[in-house]
């Protein structure tokens, strides 16, 4: 039998060959209409709302399967910006290679970080990550190769595989559509894998899981350090992108945004953070103009997401349509 | 406590041989110097009131208690400073009183979760032929389940481990007769079939049905065995140390 739930992680009741189908075209219609996208909204905008959204996928996947809450992600999306940036503008390395040195560095400092964390629980887990990120926070702005509080400026574009010329913005934008689609399908195969299971089982009831015979530590570091090689994924595009690796990529502001993007588009779902991604990054763009407001309707945004809406947007429709049936 | 080997109707292997147990949530003392075994094909129980150890006892055998002491032989191997994950892969499956069905998982998902440990488990078709309901119920949510049909999921998924050696905590409980009855025949069924079962009671007239031995446990100790089939005569004892 095939696996088939799709949206929720929390209930979705049955579900049947119909069910997987129609989530099936669900995902060929939002996949069109992000090809279609760059024709409607400006290509940057998009680039930004999908190497964000890629970064909350990699953190939901941690949170949201693992019930796990890392409040120092930003240490693998920023830290996987600084390496990117410096091996492509100061080594002269070619982008494909770039952003694979980027991932590299975010998974291996996973594995370092998650040794350390995975061992507390709750509160004490994310304060540990917490401490963590900031030791790295740190290190960046000491070490000389990342221009502290200048950071690494003019990151060139260069052509990916030497071929795909990515000083257009609308090519950009499909390299890196291509790349979220890869970390989203990694994710939604990961999530319905056995190992998903499994994690699941453990957010829920760690107890049970050890006393079935898993060794929980070892899925738990597993969730971690996929998590980190993922949010260093988008860290590491998002240099390409914009050209530019700063001190922003790894505070503490930036972990805490990626907590607060999915909880408002749906903890534990397969899109919400994606969706979660989009509202506040189209609420920074588009409500530029408020200056420093932005902050203040995030916060009302998050305050009301938090006691009306709990399970985010997608949480939420999930549930509704559910309730339907 | 006299020796501990009973006079037992099996000639079996010892299957889990418990000796001087003592366990401890924090600071409190909660078992007390437990010992009891159980040959290979016994259905054996624990009974006793409340609070007694009875649970206690089996979360201590899967190493779920922070601290405990005294031994713990299974098969031979001694674990008392086994972590708890080894333990269930040496073969032993724990039901647990509160069936702990993961309910972001449906039926089938929750029954092919746990790791195969041992050859000669159940294939899943073979689980379904031996308890339909759950056959009909495979794509429904955890947590939409019945109580009879949790402890029909929680005993069930542990059976495609391949474990022979089965702690069940009350899988009675709360549950409607006819569900009783239903638990009772699948207990009957894996006895024939080979497992061994230490059971946790408080209805004894539930385990009369089902075991080989009771053990009769109070403050964390062994105060009493009763072999079954002395138990029509001991009744009155029984009701002495349950409180009926």
């Amino acid at each position: 039998m095939k696996r088939t739930d799709i949206n929720t992680a929390g209930g979705s009741p049955a579900q049947g060959p119909g069910r997987f189908n129609s989530s099936t075209i669900l995902y060929l219609v939002l996949l069109a209409l992000a090809l279609v996208a760059p024709a409607v909204l400006y290509p940057i905008f998009l680039v930004k709302v999908l190497c964000v959204a890629l970064f909350a996928l990699a953190f939901n996947l941690l949170i949201g399967y693992g019930g796990l809450l890392s409040f120092g992600h930003a240490m693998f999306f920023g830290g996987a910006s600084y390496i990117t940036g410096h091996a492509m503008l100061v080594w002269g390395w070619p982008t494909e290679l770039g952003i694979l040195v980027g991932v590299v560095f975010s998974t291996l400092l996973g594995v370092v970080a998650g040794l350390i964390a995975i061992r507390r629980q709750g509160i004490y887990f994310a304060m540990v990550t917490l401490a963590l990120a900031q030791m790295v926070y740190f290190i960046f702005l000491q070490m000389p190769f990342t221009g502290g509080e200048d950071g690494i400026q003019n990151v060139p574009r260069r052509a990916v595989f030497g071929f795909i010329d990515i000083a257009n913005d609308t090519t950009l934008y499909y390299v890196v559509l291509t790349i979220f689609v890869f970390g989203f399908l990694f994710i939604y195969r990961t999530i319905h894998s056995p190992f998903g299971q499994v994690l699941k089982a453990i957010r829920e009831n760690e107890d049970r899981a050890t006393s079935l015979g898993y060794h929980t530590t070892r899925f738990k570091l597993l969730a971690f350090v996929l998590s980190a090689g993922l949010a260093g994924l988008a860290g590491a595009t998002k240099v390409v992108v914009f050209q530019i690796a700063t001190l922003t990529d790894v505070t503490w502001q930036m972990s805490g945004e990626v907590v607060l993007m999915t909880l408002v588009g749906g903890l534990g779902t397969v899109f919400g953070p994606v969706v979660g991604a989009a509202i506040i990054i189209t609420m920074q763009d588009y409500l530029a103009t408020f200056g420093e407001w932005v902050l203040v309707i995030q916060g009302v945004t998050f305050v009301i997401m938090v006691s009306l809406f709990r399970r985010g947007v997608v949480g939420e429709i999930a549930a509704l349509i559910n309730r339907v049936r | 406590m006299p020796d501990i080997v009973d006079r037992s109707v099996h000639d079996g292997r010892l299957a889990l041989k418990v000796v001087d147990l003592n366990a401890w949530y924090g600071e409190s003392h909660v078992l007390h110097g437990m010992s009891f075994d159980i040959r290979e094909g016994e259905v054996v129980t624990l009974l006793g009131r409340n609070g007694a150890g009875k649970s206690t006892t089996m979360r201590s055998i899967m190493g779920m208690l922070p601290t405990r002491k005294g031994s713990i032989i299974f098969n031979g191997k001694e674990m008392i400073s086994m972590p708890s994950h080894h333990i269930a892969r040496e073969g032993i499956g724990y039901v647990p009183e509160e069936r702990g069905i993961f309910s972001s998982l449906n039926v089938q998902e929750n029954l092919e979760l746990p790791p195969v440990l041992k050859k000669g488990g159940l294939s899943t078709q073979e689980v379904y032929v031996l308890f339909p309901a759950l056959l009909e119920r495979r794509n429904s949510q955890g947590t939409k389940l019945s109580g009879g049909e949790q402890q029909m999921l929680a005993i069930a998924r542990i059976l495609r481990t391949g474990v022979k050696f089965l702690l069940l905590d009350e899988p009675t409980e709360g549950l409607a007769p006819v569900i009783v009855q239903q638990i009772g025949g699948i207990i009957h069924t894996l006895k024939e079939r080979g497992y061994t079962i230490l059971l946790v009671e408080q209805n004894f007239r539930f385990a009369s049905t089902v075991a080989d031995r009771h053990y009769v446990v109070e403050d964390g100790k062994i105060v009493d065995r009763i072999m079954n089939a002395d138990i029509a005569s001991s009744t009155e004892k029984l009701r002495g140390y349950l409180g009926v």
